[in-house]
């Protein structure tokens, strides 16, 4: 099952720079563990210490936010797009 | 240093003054590596608040969508504070993902006279630079 999972630039150093890779899991939080063992220390990036989505981070599986759908138990078929972005925000 | 049109400039800091006493936000993007400011992109404070600002996750993917259809980056990414000087909070640093952007802030706590100040925020260090208008 190859899902499509785009990297923002922040996150590049763990792809070797690539803005695009390839990864595996019937749902998100079974896809990072996959990227994970890939491109080791992203998964850190993604997810906090208690296993929750970090806030740091929004992620959107086929233009849906995850916050919306499930956040890490949300389903994935293949063919689905997923998007990483960190979010805009501060004080 | 952070090179930037007046034109731009303007619109930022009138922006900034616009939603004030909120805070406002937005983006400036420029082609792929050139670090140039060249397109201005107000965003909507999703957060409307005087204190916090956060672009719409919505909004958010649309804005990075169109950067990619356009081979486009964020070069400025700017934001106003509303009763404190323009240098970036302990918020602004813990959520700065940016490294190649510009982070402009505006002040609107004087109501004469706009703070504009550009920093470069990469892991954790903030560090000031020099903004000329042009």
């Amino acid at each position: 099952m190859a899902i499509e999972v785009k990297i923002p630039t922040i996150l590049r150093t763990y792809t070797g720079g690539e803005k695009s890779v390839a990864a595996n899991g019937a749902t998100l939080i079974a896809l990072i563990d996959d990227l994970d063992a890939n491109f080791t220390g992203l998964k850190g990036r993604l997810i906090t210490e208690d296993g929750s989505l970090h806030r740091f981070v929004n992620i959107y599986v086929n233009d849906e936010d995850v916050r919306f759908t499930g956040s890490l138990d949300t389903q994935l078929s293949d063919g689905d797009a997923v998007t990483i972005l960190p979010a805009v925000a501060g004080g | 240093m952070l090179t930037i049109s007046r034109e731009i400039r303007d619109a930022i800091v009138a922006h900034a003054r616009r939603d004030h006493p909120d805070e406002a936000c937005g983006v400036v993007a420029g082609p792929e590596g050139s670090d140039r400011p060249e397109r201005f992109i107000p965003m909507l404070n999703a957060a409307r608040s005087p204190t916090f600002y956060e672009f719409d996750s919505a909004d958010l993917l649309k804005l990075y969508k169109e950067f990619d259809a356009n081979d486009e980056e964020p070069v400025v990414v700017y934001h106003s504070h509303t009763a404190t000087e323009a240098y970036p909070s302990r918020t602004d640093i813990s959520y700065a993902s940016e490294p190649n952007a510009h982070y402009v802030l505006v002040s609107t706590r004087d109501a004469e006279t706009a703070e504009f100040r550009s920093f470069r925020i990469v892991e954790g260090v903030v560090t000031e630079e020099p903004v000329e208008v042009c």
